[in-house]
């Protein structure tokens, strides 16, 4: 049997809608922007926003396929940022101890949230916005309680700034562009092709069936809360290593725009539907809105309807592509 | 017949003060189905759980092939080959039939990290096993689960837990949300499962169901047994006053005919 390609078969694939939605607002920003945002200085600008927004989208999407929410990834990358900058610019200790030490915290906090998820059957919304605001407590407290400041130096040489935080390719991408490439082809393998990408759609389906039919559901919630969380660290060291400082505040904006990102990408907010093809779509689409206004003679400040109006359609497309995929039934068979 | 797969030695269960299930004493034997009848509040579930490894009795011995077995999980269950198909097919609506039908067992190619979930085999098999029991429309293993009729779920269910080397099949309601057409469907599978030599255990409060496709009826009324009989030892009328207690079931028709006599 030839896995045949027909308009109607990719159409009801999860990614669908977030594929449509991306050439839409292709072709809008091509027509009011001109093409400049598709060469290559402006693609830059909204690959770098892309590939910070994706690294946390793909796991915070998969934690919602498997039917949970993570919304402390906004409090992570400020935590990620200032203890990299604390450890290794404050107290001058050697980068790689701040970079453990940020990711640390971050399996860290995800191993709290997971445990809490679990163990109190308190819905995940509100566990982590409980970590959100308590990591921001930590992270305002302890940096001025330190520092007397709100803002930490860091200089960062050598193979870390290389990895980490440098500019690729001519000086205008970030590396943080290949991670997320890379990032994302393991994801794609991990979840679509790997066994293990099953056991996800099956928790978001029915945890109770998945438990019965044998998949660790509470190591595998674990598991997703660690991910996003430390991907969120991740980020925000990333980011302090890049501008050679970090800041306390910042990063809720991370919140909303990686569940607008997930959400456009056709993951089903209920659980048990999406892909990490789609995240990655709507992840670029976001992106392209936010830094696709600069080219336009748009006042920026409507860059926030054009993600509303994006938002809201990409559900309802998404919605009528599920239904598609539902109601679909090859037609030969007579019924 | 051989000795009971399945059997149930005064159980009992209570969670806290309240006792759910009094002295409840059952077997099921291979190639036969159990009808466990009884209104909601019953104890049915209570009971379904307790043989699925969900709950352990307060008191009491589950018997596995005539000898001692406790289910602390449902995992243990599994292992003994007991399967549970719940109303709704426990299957997951937005996952495809190949993949809902290996949820944990995927099967895989390729080698070392690289394996890879074998659709296309995995596809197969479960349209074969689905078509083995009758349910021909099933010919696509791409399609969602979430698409099939209430009927065609529950045999998916099904064809599953044979698959997977069920021996003692525990149907709870399945008939219960489907039409007359799907709920025969399902009837037929019931029969097919039985003819393969499993041991079926049928829960309803349908009376016509159960006897469509019962050998060995059990009654439950507020956490007991209160009847337990063969194939056509009780009739129709029979098995569904004892249901609803007996009388009163009788005095609530003589009610409603006065009513209607007034009107």
């Amino acid at each position: 049997m030839s896995s045949t390609i027909s308009i109607g078969g990719l159409l009801r694939r999860p990614e669908a809608g977030a594929a449509l939605g991306l050439v839409a607002v292709l072709i809008f920003f091509a027509i009011f922007g001109g093409m400049t945002f598709l060469k290559p200085a402006g693609m830059a600008s909204w690959l770098n926003v892309a590939a910070n927004l994706g690294v946390i989208a793909i796991p915070l999407g998969l934690l919602m396929i498997s039917g949970e929410l993570d919304i402390s990834v906004g409090a992570m990358v400020p935590f990620g940022a200032m203890t990299t900058a604390v450890i290794s610019g404050h107290y001058g200790m050697p980068i790689w101890i701040g970079v453990f030490a940020a990711l640390g915290f971050g399996v860290l906090v995800g191993l709290i949230n997971g445990f809490l998820v679990i163990r109190t059957a308190v819905p995940s919304l509100i566990v982590t916005l409980g970590s959100l605001f308590a990591v921001q407590g930590i992270v305002l407290g302890l940096t001025v309680l330190i520092t007397k400041s709100t803002s930490v130096a860091l200089a960062t040489e050598g193979p870390a700034k290389a990895i980490f935080g440098d500019f690729v390719m001519g000086g205008q991408l970030q590396v943080m562009v290949l991670w997320w490439l890379g990032l994302t082809a393991l994801y794609i393998f991990f979840v679509h092709f790997s066994p293990f990408g099953n056991w996800i759609f099956a928790m978001g389906g029915d945890k109770i069936s998945a438990r019965n039919a044998g998949i660790p559901t509470e190591r595998l919630t674990m598991m997703l809360f660690v991910l996003s969380a430390t991907s969120a660290a991740f980020v925000g060291m990333c980011q302090a290593i890049l501008y050679n400082s970090a800041q306390v505040a910042g990063g809720q904006s991370f919140i909303f725009n990686s569940i607008i990102a997930v959400v456009v990408g056709g993951v089903l907010l209920t659980g048990g539907f999406g892909s990490v093809v789609g995240i990655f779509f709507g992840t670029i689409t976001f992106a392209v809105v936010t830094q696709g206004i600069y080219y336009t003679d748009f006042d920026r400040n409507w860059s926030s309807l054009i993600i509303g109006v994006l938002l809201l359609g990409a559900v309802l497309m998404n919605n009528t592509f599920r239904k598609m995929a539902l109601s679909y039934a090859p037609k030969k068979g007579g019924k | 017949m051989s000795n009971p797969i399945l059997a149930l030695r005064a159980v009992n269960k209570s969670f806290g003060p309240i006792d759910v299930l009094h002295d409840i004493t059952l077997e099921v034997k291979a190639g036969e189905v159990l009808c466990l009848l009884g209104d909601n509040g019953a104890g049915k579930s209570t009971l379904i759980k307790i043989m699925s490894g969900v709950h352990q009795p307060s008191s009491g011995v589950i018997e596995i092939d005539g000898v001692a077995c406790p289910l602390p999980s449902p995992r243990a269950a599994s292992e003994q080959g007991i399967a549970t198909v719940h109303q709704f097919g426990g299957t997951f609506p937005l996952m495809s039939i190949g993949r809902s039908f290996f949820v944990g067992v995927e099967p895989t190619k390729g080698w070392g990290p690289f394996k890879v979930y074998d659709r296309r085999r995995a596809n197969a098999i479960a349209v074969k096993a689905v078509q083995e029991f009758g349910i021909t429309r099933i010919d696509d293993g791409d399609r969602l689960v979430g698409g099939l009729s209430g009927g065609e779920r529950q045999s998916l269910a099904i064809a599953r837990a044979v698959h997977f080397g069920a021996r003692v099949l525990i149907l709870d309601e399945p008939t219960a949300a489907l039409g007359v057409k799907q709920a025969t469907h399902v009837l037929r599978i019931v029969n097919e499962a039985k003819r393969r030599g499993l041991a079926v255990v049928f829960i309803t409060h349908q009376v016509m169901h159960a006897m469509a496709v019962g050998d060995h009826f059990a009654v439950l009324i507020r956490g007991a047994v209160a009847a337990d009989f063969k194939k056509g030892e009780k009739t129709r009328e029979e098995i569904t006053d004892l249901m609803a207690g007996g009388a009163s079931m009788a005095s609530l028709e003589a009610e409603i005919e006065s009513q209607m006599a007034q009107a």
